[in-house]
């Protein structure tokens, strides 16, 4: 159990360190997302299981899907097939 | 419809106002609130070739960093420095963390009388097997009841500030919103058409059984406001809006806000003055048991659910 616990925890501060200095908003969205997702584990380790159904739902799915939505209307999702101005014009939102 | 007043002193009650803004029929925020479109920023020839001669003088001068001593001095101390205050920072949390008592020891000052009583005669006393939702939502209801409001202020400015007014406006941006958006993709059709019966279902679940076990109004809420945000997703607004419009909202969090406050007063008023509650508490671990919980329960996860929603829906469109 400890030991589980630990991986976890390290996996916690990683998931932080990872999402400040990823340099594209979208892997950071992601990454946040994976860091809701191992805390709601970690309450129901501490014994609490109201408040991790509620990091589930709430940090790792709603908050996600709104930063998603935020990211798309600031035009900050780059796509592939997008011509290079316009790559441009996306990394000066990033 | 025979009516005792006329029909221009009915107009000015109370009633038809109320009834009026349930069917938004009349918009609250039309001529009241000051709403414009931001005229686009336009620059005088005079004030534009201002700016660039400073920001030229800017370049020269302040960020030459091969002539501008103080400069360099300055951008070394920054660095230093940021480094610093973020060590003092770490080590500032890192003692305080350590001050703290142990997690989950026997004498630990969160252990006193008041805990002790919720854990000793919470049971009895609310009727909740689930001890954290006798505490949420009976021994600190009023604070819920708070907190469902925040919420729903929250909502309100999230109207005014994302709103869009105007039809036209709202198909074009609707029409814009939904070419980066595969139309009917197969995949995510058949993943939600699976996953959403399961997911509003264990939202229901959850709010239903939030006095037996872990659970409540407002994780269950989430829960099904996301199965919610799915749905929409998959089957786009055409099918969501014929059974949730900003009027089913209004409509929801109007009747689960007044009903919570209703029911939450009754209790008050029964619980602080020593009177006998009609409603009672039932026995622990049935359904239909812990008094009022359920009801309260139930209210919070309306509004939740609603909120989630409509959050998103603004996000994306701006109205609906």
């Amino acid at each position: 159990m400890t030991i589980f616990t630990c991986i976890l925890l390290g996996f916690l501060v990683v998931c932080a360190i990872a999402a400040s200095l990823s340099k594209k908003l979208l892997n950071t969205i992601l990454i946040f997302m994976s860091y809701s997702l191992i805390m709601s584990i970690i309450w129901v380790l501490l014994e609490s299981p109201d408040l991790a159904i509620t990091e589930a739902a709430v940090g790792a799915g709603v908050t996600t899907v709104l930063f998603l939505v935020t990211l798309k209307k600031i035009n900050a999702i780059i796509k592939k097939e997008s011509s290079q101005e316009e790559k441009a014009d996306g990394k000066k939102g990033i | 419809m025979a009516r005792k007043v006329s029909e221009e002193k009915y107009q000015k009650t109370f009633s038809y106002k109320f009834r009026r803004w349930l069917d938004d029929t009349k918009d609250p925020f039309v001529g009241e609130v000051e709403m414009h479109r931001q005229t686009p920023f336009v620059e005088s020839e005079e004030t534009k070739e201002r700016r660039e001669q400073d920001e030229r003088q800017l370049h020269t001068k302040v960020y030459d960093l091969e002539n501008n001593f103080e400069m360099r001095i300055f951008r070394r101390f920054y660095r230093v420095f940021s480094v610093l205050f973020c060590i003092f920072l770490v080590a500032m949390l890192l003692v305080a963390v350590s001050d703290l008592p142990v997690f989950g020891h026997a004498e630990n000052p969160v252990n006193n009388e008041v805990a002790e009583r919720y854990i000793e005669e919470g049971l009895e006393e609310t009727g909740a097997v689930n001890i954290v939702t006798g505490m949420i939502l009976d021994y600190r209801a009023f604070d819920t009841l708070g907190e469902s409001h925040v919420l729903f202020i929250a909502t309100c400015t999230v109207l005014i500030l994302l709103r869009r007014d105007g039809k036209k406006e709202q198909e074009l941006d609707e029409d814009n919103d939904r070419i980066h958006e595969p139309k009917n993709d197969v995949i995510l059709q058949t993943a939600a058409r699976i996953l959403v019966p399961p997911i509003f279902l264990f939202g229901i679940y959850i709010i239903l059984a939030g006095h037996l076990g872990p659970g409540g109004g407002f994780s269950g809420g989430a829960v099904i406001g996301a199965g919610l945000i799915l749905y929409l997703n998959a089957f786009g607004f055409a099918r969501t809006e014929r059974f949730f419009t900003a009027r089913t909202y209004r409509r929801m969090s109007f009747c689960a806000l007044a009903c919570y406050s209703l029911a939450k007063s009754y209790s008050f008023y029964t619980g602080a003055n020593h009177i006998e509650s009609v409603i009672p508490l039932g026995t622990p671990g049935a359904i239909l048991s812990s008094g009022l919980i359920l009801v309260l329960n139930i209210c919070v996860g309306v509004v939740v659910a609603g909120t989630m929603y409509t959050f998103y829906v603004m996000f994306r469109k701006g109205g609906y």
